[in-house]
């Protein structure tokens, strides 16, 4: 299956050229990039963990560009998003966030249920395990 | 007023019988309204015969203080603090309408009651007979009074965190048909729409408990099918239940059940009344829930350009009582909603601050003071291959309902859901890479249906429609383009 989180999931994925025109709209709205990866890539897994800070005050798009092959170097098989931040009054969160990398296989998730009255079922979504390959 | 009516000049302002309104304090040029101060803009016909400061201040009068008659109880109040006052009219060129501009102390309101302010600025003074017509065009709300409300419970930024979605427009459908369904059909097209790419599937504003699908069985399948899409696709994903009922409690056992069963969002009609709006406003952020509205009914009262009340200020009604999602107009869709005007009311649910504006229909300035932003909806009529109007029109901000525009694909529910989340996302790409995406758009479409089925099928359907009908509601005010 393939994952459907991120702004552009649905799209081919980004070669570099690509990618690098969505960093550059991000710096030219003022929005430092940051990069986030995990094994976890469950729906409500808020927290992937952060490759590095925020990079605040870089405006050379090589930069981030750099930092994201790194992380994926270091994790070929986890997902990788890279997001833009808006720190200005009133937006303060995230304006753009989209998988720049997947791992070769995506495993999905299995849903569980369980019955209980009145026809009521309790759902619960579970991520499969990533295999390294 | 036929009759025995005398001016205040030559029987004095307390003499017992009927003296004009303006000659009792409902009319004052100099007044300079406080920033406390509610404004009104209403636009009026008088009727032949009645002068428009008359009419503007009677407007004044019977929204506020005043009866038809002098009263000697006034004497016991400072009435001058609680009079109304029309402080400027304008006659709007080439026609028989005015616009009157009234302040309105902030003691004559309620705190937090939508109820209060209607009943006191629309409450009688429509059906005055002095009056052909009578249109609340726009309000400005201060923040004194603005803060005396919450607002949406979760707002467009609590929204996007809680449903980890960025950076473009939110998707949706309307299941259709819109009647007749039994639960477990309803929750097939649910599911085909959520699996296939869409954040939110949608009842319609009649979709309630009828014979045909109760509501209890519409919600245990719909979760069924919002859960089994999440597992599709790692998304979260949303069906809103609406829980509109013919009573507070039962809407509350609806919306109760709609939480357990672990809904992200419920919805409710406009139909049901501000009171009820407020009291599911509170339920909602108590709950976690986020609450859409469904504008059902408002162009009984909101089209007409020389009766009613402007959507503009229903919508700022509306962001008060607090919504998180407002039906706002789609501009190239089915239902009524000229481009500037409907700009107009995005702005007033998005923005913090607003100046007047009058190309938009913006009569005041408007200082939100932080309350939390509404989501305006897109709904009706509208399809993939309009992908650059929208997104030029609305921005990112915003749900866009495609209800046939999913259905209706050729190649079924999910090919259709497909299709405008390919479109959006190639859109909001093009857009983000400096692209002028508005006469682009057709070729930008065109290219990502050359790898994407589901969008070159939907393309092929729906080219050519499109509903290009002249607007009744649009400003009076016409920008100058300048080349």
């Amino acid at each position: 299956m393939r994952i459907t989180q991120g702004t552009f999931s649905f799209l081919p994925d980004f070669n570099e050229d690509e990618i690098r025109l969505q960093m550059k709209y991000c710096l030219d709205n003022g929005w430092p990039i940051s990069i986030e990866h995990t094994d976890d890539p469950h729906p409500r897994n808020m927290y992937w963990e952060m490759w590095g800070l925020p990079m605040f005050d870089v405006k050379n798009l090589e930069v981030p560009l750099e930092e994201l092959n790194n992380c994926r170097r270091a994790f070929p098989n986890h997902y990788i998003k890279l997001n833009g931040y808006d720190r200005t009054k009133g937006k303060q969160t995230t304006m753009l966030s989209f998988i720049a990398h997947r791992p070769k296989r995506e495993p999905g998730f299995t849903l569980e249920r369980t019955e209980g009255e009145d026809r009521q079922i309790r759902y619960t979504i579970r991520s499969k395990a990533l295999v390294d390959e | 007023m036929a009759g025995n009516i005398n001016s205040a000049k030559n029987k004095g302002r307390w003499a017992a019988g009927v003296t004009p309104y303006e000659e009792m304090g409902y009319y004052n040029a100099e007044y300079e309204p406080k920033d406390t101060d509610i404004l009104c803009a209403f636009r009026m016909v008088p009727q032949e015969g009645v002068g428009p400061i008359e009419a503007g201040a009677a407007v004044a009068g019977e929204s506020s203080t005043a009866t038809w008659t002098v009263v000697w109880t006034d004497r016991l109040t400072p009435y001058e603090n609680y009079q109304a006052k029309c402080y400027r009219v304008d006659p709007v060129p080439g026609s028989d309408q005015y616009i009157a501009y009234i302040a309105y102390d902030l003691d004559l309101f309620e705190e937090g009651s939508i109820a209060n302010l209607t009943s006191s600025i629309i409450g009688n003074v429509f059906g005055f007979k002095a009056l052909r017509s009578l249109r609340l065009e726009d309000m400005r709300i201060p923040p004194h009074y603005a803060k005396t409300f919450q607002g949406p419970p979760h707002g467009i930024v609590m929204e996007r965190e809680y449903l980890n979605k960025f950076g473009r427009p939110l998707l949706g459908a309307t299941v259709k048909p819109k009647l007749g369904l039994s639960a477990r059909n309803y929750g097939r097209v649910v599911y085909e729409a959520l699996r296939g790419g869409l954040d939110f599937s949608k009842d319609d504003e009649n979709i309630n408990s009828q014979p045909f699908m109760r509501w209890r069985d519409r919600y245990l399948f719909c979760m069924e099918a919002v859960n089994r899409a999440m597992a599709a696709t790692g998304e979260i994903k949303g069906h809103y239940l609406n829980v509109t009922a013919g009573t507070m409690e039962e809407m509350y056992e609806r919306a109760d059940f709609a939480k357990e069963l672990g809904s992200v969002i419920v919805m409710i009609d406009l139909t049901i009344g501000y009171t009820a709006i407020q009291s599911m406003s509170k339920w909602a952020r108590k709950n976690g829930v986020i609450l859409h509205l469904h504008r059902a009914g408002h162009s009984t009262y909101t089209r007409q350009k020389t009766h009613g009340v402007s959507f503009r200020v229903i919508a700022k009604w509306m962001r008060l009582a607090g919504v998180d999602h407002l039906h706002a107009g789609t501009v190239v869709g089915k239902l009524e909603g000229d481009p500037y005007a409907v700009r107009g009311y995005y702005n007033t649910l998005r923005e913090n601050k607003l100046q007047a504006d009058p190309t938009q229909g913006l009569y005041f300035e408007q200082d939100w003071a932080s309350l939390p932003a509404t989501m305006p909806v897109a709904s009706g009529g509208i399809h993939a291959g309009q992908m650059h109007q929208l997104l030029h029109y609305f921005g990112e901000d915003v749900v866009l309902q495609f209800g046939g525009g999913t259905v209706g694909h050729p190649d079924g529910i999910a090919e259709g859901a497909t299709a405008n989340r390919v479109a959006v996302e190639a859109m909001v790409q093009a857009r983000n890479e400096g692209r002028d995406f508005l006469s682009d758009g057709p070729e930008i479409l065109a290219k990502a249906a050359r790898w994407s089925p589901a969008l070159r099928k939907a393309l092929e359907v729906w080219k050519d429609v499109s509903f290009d009908f002249q607007s009744t509601d649009v400003p009076d005010a016409v920008p100058t383009v300048t080349v």
